[in-house]
């Protein structure tokens, strides 16, 4: 239903943020700090929101598009992965690879941004992000291909309704390397530790943050909520894919509401996770992110033969 | 599928882990780890092939098996590390990345390779049997690029594991006797490599085979 798919897109429009303060917030009390509250994020966004637009100058349409095109992005795919119930109303577009390819859209868009402004750190974020990028999407295709031969096909809905019956599927090899490849993936995608530090104010360590170094204002609002977006349709999608207790199959209200409980628990369970190993993990050198990459590719590909193989 | 399929299947993914991890790793000690972890997934190989064919002698084969390559044998190449840093960081030849990718060629070659002795058979063991091909060549790729001592010495055990997957995988496992004079034989290996590695440090201050390259006074 296309309803369904809106509920989620918005779902995760206004619960994004809130993810990421319940992530910084959890950080801030394990260091030992007051921290400022779960919904500093959304007061940061409000703030932003009222002050006045600025551009760059020399900076052209690369520069603009970019935040609107990662909101844009996070949102479609909020609406295509099965979140709430396995009956989104986009059918066939719901495609795992269509969804990947989306959030790699975004990633391309903010880099061609940071290239646009000119500057040595737009330049050098955008070289480093795209280094990780074009690392981590064959680890991606391949693990995406191990959950589809099970099914025989890369729609999503396919894909968690024939989990979801067949539970026993989740303790096998090729979905325990697959997760495992995946989620080494989405912390390289969203730009947590040790990929990224989404806490570093020090340039040289940026990846992110030096791409978007020169926005400001309403621009520097999209982006923050496009990065919160997608970091929660990534965790929303792993937990789709390997833990999808609670999805709904149909339309009914009740199971839509347990549904909403179960996406609320296991997002907010694997945001704490990331944030609690993030307190005791530190940034690894950007000449050994390629070996982690590698070392996720690894896992998707021995995820592939064993589901080919040993299944 | 049956339990014992889906727990050989655990087994045999674990095992290929370990591999894996071995090859990762820089550390020796971190190593050392996950050869305990192999030698416990090769165990339960074992135990899951003893209860599926029930042959009560497979169960006292898997006890030889454990205590030698998850207890002995770890904690002899352990005890052979100094504290000393230029001998916990391997030194590959190739870069762990690339060395994972090789691992990544190596475990297609080892499916591909051994097709035809899996289509002999349709049970699980013979389903899982490339899994020790692909340890063994992981094995031999770590012994060929380490250029450390101790990390060939992991990666002849590594090898060793490989071989002996294999044998019970293929075949049930070998006769008790036979299992107990490899077991000895791999045993005094490492003793040997041990006392070896130790006289190579004294003479020479290092244990980079690299730098033996040509006769000395």
């Amino acid at each position: 239903m296309l309803a369904i798919s809106l509920v989620q897109a918005f779902l995760v429009l206004f619960g994004a943020p809130l993810l990421v303060g319940w992530m910084r917030q959890l950080r801030s009390r394990l260091e030992g700090r007051v921290g400022a509250g779960m919904l500093q994020p959304w007061r940061d966004l409000v703030k932003l929101l009222r002050k006045a637009p600025q551009q760059p100058e020399g900076t052209g349409p690369a520069f603009r598009i970019a935040p609107l095109l990662g909101v844009a992005c996070g949102g479609v795919a909020a609406a295509a992965i099965p979140l709430l119930s396995t009956r989104t109303g986009l059918g066939a577009g719901a495609d795992l690879i269509a969804v990947v390819a989306l959030l790699t859209l975004a990633t391309a868009a903010l880099a061609l941004a940071g290239l646009d402004t000119g500057t040595a750190f737009g330049g050098m974020g955008a070289s480093r992000e795209m280094t990780i990028t074009a690392l981590a999407e064959p680890a991606v295709l391949t693990a995406v291909f191990a959950l589809a031969t099970r099914v025989g096909s890369t729609n999503l809905p396919a894909i968690v309704a024939a989990t979801l019956n067949h539970g026993a599927r989740l303790a096998s090899p090729a979905t325990l390397l697959a997760a495992v490849a995946l989620g080494v993936v989405v912390l390289a995608e969203t730009g947590r530790l040790p990929v990224d530090n989404p806490a570093t104010h020090l340039e040289l360590t940026m990846m992110h943050e030096a791409m978007v170094l020169e926005y400001s204002g309403p621009d520097l609002a999209l982006i923050e909520l496009g990065a919160a977006m997608r970091l929660t349709v990534l965790l929303g999608l792993w937990s789709a894919l390997f833990a999808p207790w609670g999805i709904a199959t149909g339309t009914s209200v009740a199971a839509l509401a347990i549904a909403l409980a179960a996406l609320v628990a296991k997002t907010a369970l694997l945001g704490a996770l990331i944030a609690v190993g993030e307190v005791f993990m530190a940034k690894l050198r950007l000449f050994r992110v390629p070996e982690l990459l590698a070392g996720s590719f690894l896992l998707a590909v021995l995820a592939v033969t064993a589901s080919f193989f040993l299944a | 599928m049956s339990t014992d399929a889906d727990l050989l299947d655990l087994a045999a993914g674990l095992f290929l882990l370990a591999a894996v991890a071995i090859l990762w790793r820089r550390d020796v000690v971190a190593q050392t780890k996950w050869l305990i972890v192999q030698g416990a997934a090769l165990t339960g190989i074992a135990v899951v092939l003893g209860a599926d064919e029930r042959h009560p002698e497979l169960y006292a084969v898997a006890a030889g098996i454990g205590l030698l390559r998850a207890v002995v044998l770890p904690a002899l190449v352990r005890r052979a590390i100094e504290a000393r840093s230029e001998d916990r960081e391997t030194a590959p030849l190739i870069n762990i990345g690339a060395s994972l990718l090789a691992a990544a060629a190596l475990v297609l070659l080892a499916y591909a390779v051994t097709q035809p002795l899996v289509r002999l058979e349709a049970t699980a063991a013979a389903r899982a049997l490339p899994v020790g091909f692909a340890v063994v060549l992981i094995g031999l790729l770590v012994l060929v690029t380490r250029r450390k001592a101790l990390s060939q010495i992991v990666g002849f055990l590594l090898l060793d594991n490989g071989i002996t997957a294999v044998a019970f995988l293929a075949a049930a496992g070998v006769p008790i006797l036979v299992e107990l004079g490899v077991s000895f034989d791999l045993l005094l290996a490492v003793l040997v490599l041990r006392v070896l590695t130790a006289r190579l440090r004294a003479a020479f201050g290092s244990v980079d085979l690299d730098e033996m390259r040509e006769l000395h006074d």
